[in-house]
């Protein structure tokens, strides 16, 4: 009660000093106190009430019609003071959340962590970057006993919290595979039957398995429905296509997958990302694969991680700091 | 002012009169031109709710005194289809009759207390205290 009456003076005060001089101080004195006003939480139909106090304080003989027509304003601002705490309420919760979300993705971050294999034979250089808070992305990188390397790129279709807590399964699932040496097709057939048992049916997950078998110089590798990845040939300074056809993870039990294998020189290269890279815009447009190449092209001199850095900071400042998907860069170099 | 005073609420109509004899009776306690429209207000949304959801129902007001207080409290009872998830009405956002209405959160944040008890297919029973500050 104390602090509304000092309100109340304080308000007339600067009314009455307005109404007499009409002076843009009182106004920056009234922006003042309608700052105080909602920083209090002030509803409306208060400050109406005040208004009113004020008024009737300063000039007692207020014409009738006049009070009553300041009455018929606080009937109006009733409802709209309920929506306005409501809308308090609503932001505070908002926030709540937030910071709860940003807790998650903290926790994500540790869960789905992956350590990058050590090794002279490939030079890896990899960037994920969630669109949100939480990614849908995902990859990770097995080393079997024979030195061979696995390397999973992943992506769920959606994005936001649903697409992350699925990524988790799929981490879970690749941890415990009885074996790192498992060929490609093996591994992507075990994955596909747990996120059909595991995984609600409107969510799918797209994945590429790569294997660097380093005693034959080759790669193994298998691809389900994920987009394509590219091979850089030293020699010839050209970008191909890497194809390889198989169902989308989680569709039907019991998908089987093709298998494919290529020779890897030294020098060579092969780029793996997720639909955030080739989906990037323009402005309005789609940028093409081509351009996406240029870009990798143009970096491809430096280690593989500054590489993929300088594509990600290229593409981010294309996308105005604003990626619209989840954004996943791995690139490989054979070094020996 | 001992008795309670009650509106029976079967047409749109007899918001008005519930408004009406709740704006009437918080003057008589003795309640200012703000918490008198609050009071009008809060009323507004029970009476509406009988209105648009149950077949029959009533507003009904009595003063309430404690040992230094006074407060005047508002009592709506229907034989509506009652109220599945008490829990979600009074999530704020979430509204039953197409938005604009201040709804059952509204009511609570106008009042000082408020309670609400509901049985399915038999009705529901809204109390609402506003005190005199």
């Amino acid at each position: 009660m104390e602090t509304l009456n000092t309100d109340i003076s304080n308000y007339r005060n600067l009314l009455k000093h307005y109404i007499e001089i009409r002076d843009e101080q009182s106004l920056y004195g009234a922006e003042q106190l309608s700052k105080m006003f909602i920083k209090n939480n002030v509803p409306p139909e208060e400050i109406v009430n005040l208004h009113i106090q004020a008024l009737e304080e300063l000039y007692p003989d207020v014409p009738e019609y006049f009070r009553h027509s300041m009455n018929f304003l606080v009937e109006i601002m009733i409802t709209y003071g309920i929506a306005y705490q409501e809308n308090y309420s609503l932001r505070e919760e908002q926030s709540q959340l937030k910071s709860e979300i940003a807790v998650a993705a903290n926790m994500q971050e540790t869960l789905l962590a992956t350590t990058k294999p050590e090794t002279e034979d490939l030079d890896i250089g990899v960037v994920s970057a969630p669109a949100n808070q939480m990614s849908g992305d995902y990859y990770h990188f097995l080393e079997g006993k024979d030195n061979s390397i696995g390397i999973a790129i992943a992506d769920v279709i959606g994005k936001g919290i649903p697409a992350a807590l699925c990524m988790s399964m799929i981490k879970y699932s690749m941890d415990s595979l009885p074996e790192a040496t498992m060929s490609p097709k093996t591994i992507l057939k075990n994955l596909n039957r747990v996120v059909e048992r595991n995984v609600d049916a409107g969510m799918f997950i797209t994945m590429f398995y790569i294997q660097y078998l380093p005693a034959k110089n080759k790669i193994r590798y298998a691809s389900a429905g994920h987009e394509p990845g590219f091979y850089y040939n030293a020699e010839t300074k050209t970008f191909e296509e890497i194809k390889a056809k198989g169902l989308v993870l989680g569709v039907s039990p019991d998908a089987d997958y093709r298998e494919y294998e290529r020779t890897i020189n030294k020098g060579d290269m092969v780029v793996l990302l997720t639909d955030g890279v080739t989906e990037c815009k323009q402005g309005d447009r789609f940028i093409e694969t081509e351009e996406v190449l240029e870009v990798i092209e143009q970096y491809s001199d430096l280690p593989a991680q500054e590489m993929v850095n300088k594509v990600y900071k290229h593409f981010e400042r294309m996308q105005n700091f604003q990626f619209r998907d989840d954004f996943t860069l791995l690139v490989f170099k054979k070094e020996v | 002012m001992d008795l309670q005073s009650c509106v029976k609420i079967e047409k749109e109509w007899d918001i008005v009169k519930a408004r009406q004899l709740g704006r009437d009776i918080s003057r008589e306690i003795g309640f200012g031109t703000v918490d008198q429209a609050r009071i009008a207000t809060a009323i507004s949304e029970l009476a509406r709710n009988v209105y648009l959801y149950a077949d029959s129902g009533e507003i009904c007001f009595e003063q309430t005194d404690s040992l230094e207080k006074k407060g005047l409290t508002i009592i709506s009872t229907d034989t509506g289809p009652g109220i599945q998830n008490i829990s979600q009405i009074m999530d704020d956002g979430y509204s039953t009759s197409g938005g604009l209405g201040a709804g059952l959160p509204g009511v609570k944040r106008l009042v000082d207390q408020f309670d609400i008890q509901s049985e399915e297919g038999k009705g529901t029973e809204v109390i609402a205290l506003k005190w005199l500050r």
